[in-house]
């Protein structure tokens, strides 16, 4: 782990309430736009950022983080300038950690030492690669942590117990509890389901368990907080990127501040989680 | 990691991982892994089921119509004057291509795992229409998914499909062709785990996908080794097929791969030239890389953003290749080499007026570098080509770009 993520675990927890974790696109829908996005998060209320690394063909991703992607190509966004986001981000927040989210080629192309020493120069604290499940460990994975980078992995409803040990042997920083099959930007399943399958997951580890996956309001964020360490947000927060720019697709005057707004009131449902489970 | 010695077998692979040297592989979501563990484990079982490889060659025999012939193209290769052509005859399989012999084995597989849906991607439709087939023989939903583009430039197919009680749906990202249905149907496939099986189409994909696309498909080199043999008593010194993802080319080559006399020739499509973005040469002009849960050469830009390509045939308008096809590659022991468009379309002309049989835009492609090297070679040497697949389908395609009306 690093001190970062570490030290933000501890510290949602002394507060007694779960992590908000919130995802956007690198680069959607321009660099500095994005830059501007990541700066506000912390204000708002997230806890740990998770960048998404835009990739052509996202293959676990619902409609909304496909376009996000496609629109972070188009105004130009590789993975270098999603390590300079990154490394921008650090100047003004030593504090917060960020987690690159993603697909490997991009990572596989750019050179796997070369990408894990610029994370570490860029200040990143774990990542998650949707497609390099414990099998493809030798990839990524092992070299990672060896420099000190989290790498955290999905764990999913089809992740029995039989297979969970295997999904949580090389996994560190927390646990990414995917709350359904299927893509990004699915509905929610029942919370109590949700909770069961934490509680399951917790019986095999000490990590933390953050739980995605369908969660796009307060009221979710407090359902979910209730049993889970951490709550992901991502396809709302892409969702409300979307629906402020102009009808060209660039930034509109409102994009930054309406993604604020929308983390603001996920902060607060995060932050009443424990309130409804202490009842 | 780059000593690979050469082995003693070029058969024996892959590894238990799944692995053909550094390609192949299981680049999938967890949600996933489960399914192709369990699929892998069903697949050995299966492999060494005596019932099941007897009610594989009985479809094979009765539903397919194995064995396809080997023809002798004798005005063919009077008119290259050079070595003997000969044509394994999978065109005449039922539903027109070499698709259907891994269908058959798939749903097999799909009915002993006591899956209830079968989802598959297609290109030309070729796969999907032998996916809706299988689906409607042995009482399964079927779902296709098709690139818009290819919806709309395989038309013939697309009917067929919807007649077997087959579910089309297009897909509008990207360029709207096979790598678009691929993700598209992935994205199912995550979603509704429990109950579908994924009919992959090509000898790519995770680990065991590759692997038994392959043996499903190695019938078609395993009969055209024996039938060369008894007719002309030796082997042929040339095999050649046609390769996108690759898997009627894995099919012919693979039983041929051990002798050595036996040269490899693959051949992509070269689109409208190498020099810019419209092809889907993946070997001559990509790079490894990490898309659909497998490692292969792929066309890709420097950032590792996977481009789409361009071919006249829809089956070939992929940006990747299996993964067997990058290992045969950068060991040596097969060759790829590209064929335009315009060579394409020449080829198919010039084997419908000399032999009396159309050929699909695909196998043409394979054709296209028989002329090429046929005339250059002695009369007592033997070409094998694949020609996986007829041209029905491809009319319309053909008839716009020839400008003649229909």
């Amino acid at each position: 782990m690093t001190v970062r993520m570490d030290k933000r675990f501890a510290a949602v927890k002394a507060e007694g309430r779960p992590a908000l974790v919130t995802y956007f696109m690198g680069g959607d829908p321009d660099f500095d736009t994005s830059l501007g996005i990541m700066k506000a998060l912390p204000g708002a209320g997230s806890d740990i950022i998770e960048l998404g690394m835009p990739f052509s063909d996202p293959m676990a991703d619902g409609p909304a983080v496909q376009m996000a992607g496609q629109r972070a190509l188009k105004s130009g966004q590789t993975l270098s300038k999603t390590l300079d986001l990154a490394a921008k981000f650090r100047e003004t927040d030593n504090d917060t950690p960020i987690v690159m989210m993603g697909y490997y080629n991009p990572i596989y192309v750019y050179g796997v030492d070369k990408f894990l020493d610029d994370a570490i120069a860029a200040g990143i604290d774990g990542l998650i690669v949707v497609d390099l499940p414990p099998e493809m460990d030798d990839e990524l994975c092992i070299p990672a942590l060896a420099k000190g980078i989290n790498f955290i992995r999905l764990a999913t409803p089809t992740t029995d117990d039989k297979r969970l040990p295997t999904v949580l042997k090389n996994t560190s920083g927390f646990v990414y509890y995917v709350s359904m099959n299927g893509i990004t930007g699915s509905a929610l399943p029942d919370p109590s389901l949700i909770a069961g399958a934490v509680k399951r997951i917790k019986g095999h580890t000490d990590l933390p368990v953050c739980v995605g996956f369908g969660v796009k309001t307060a009221d979710h964020a407090k359902a979910i907080g209730a049993s889970a360490d951490g709550v992901v947000v991502g396809t709302a927060i892409v969702q409300q990127i979307a629906g402020s720019l102009t009808k060209d697709g660039k930034a509109g005057p409102d994009t930054v501040a309406s993604v604020v707004t929308l983390v603001r009131g996920l902060a607060t449902g995060v932050r009443a989680a424990r309130l409804v489970a202490a009842e | 990691m780059n000593e690979t010695p050469k082995p003693n077998s070029f058969r024996a692979g892959p590894d238990e991982d799944g692995r053909f040297g550094i390609f192949g592989g299981r680049f999938v979501a967890e949600t996933l892994m489960p399914l192709i563990l369990d699929l892998q484990g069903e697949w050995e079982k299966a492999k060494n089921d005596p019932a099941f490889q007897a009610e594989l060659a009985d479809l094979g025999t009765h539903y397919i119509g194995r064995p396809s012939p080997l023809y002798f193209a004798e005005r063919l290769t009077e008119h290259l004057g050079g070595a003997k052509i000969y044509f394994k005859r999978e065109e005449l399989n039922h539903t027109g291509s070499h698709k259907i012999n891994n269908c058959i084995g798939q749903i097999l597989l799909a009915k002993r795992m006591g899956k209830t849906r079968i989802i598959a991607e297609t290109g030309a439709g070729q796969h999907g229409v032998a996916s809706a087939t299988v689906a409607a023989r042995f009482g399964f939903p079927c779902v296709v998914y098709m690139g818009a583009t290819d919806v709309e430039r395989q038309a013939p197919n697309v009917f067929r499909m919807k007649l077997l009680g087959a579910e089309v749906i297009p897909v509008t990202a990207g360029n709207g062709t096979l790598k678009d249905a691929m993700n598209e149907a992935l994205r199912d496939w995550v979603t509704n785990v429990e109950d579908t099986y994924y009919l992959i189409g090509t000898a790519a994909g995770p680990h065991p996908y590759p692997e038994l696309v392959r043996d499903f498909q190695s019938v078609i080199g395993k009969e055209a080794r024996e039938q060369i043999l008894e007719a002309e008593g030796r082997l042929p010194d040339m095999v050649i097929a046609a390769v996108g993802g690759g898997s009627n080319a894995i099919g012919i080559f693979h039983p041929f791969l051990d002798d050595a006399g036996v040269q490899i020739v693959g051949v992509e499509a070269g689109g409208r030239g190498l020099q810019g973005v419209e092809h889907c040469a993946s070997i001559t002009a990509g790079a490894p890389g990490v898309l659909h849960g497998n490692r292969t050469y792929l066309l890709q830009d420097h950032d590792g953003q996977i481009l789409e390509g361009h071919s006249v045939s829809a089956g070939l308008d992929y940006p990747g290749i299996g993964p067997e096809h990058s290992w045969l590659h950068d060991i040596g022991r097969a060759e790829y080499v590209p064929i335009m468009d315009h060579e394409a379309l020449d080829a198919f002309q010039v084997l419908t007026r000399l032999e009396g049989i159309i050929p699909a835009l695909e196998p043409s492609h394979a054709l296209a570098e028989v002329i090429k090297r046929a005339p250059k070679m002695r009369k007592d040497q033997i070409i094998v080509m694949n020609l996986s697949g007829r041209g029905d389908k491809d009319i319309f395609t053909v008839a716009k770009i020839l400008g003649m009306d229909m």
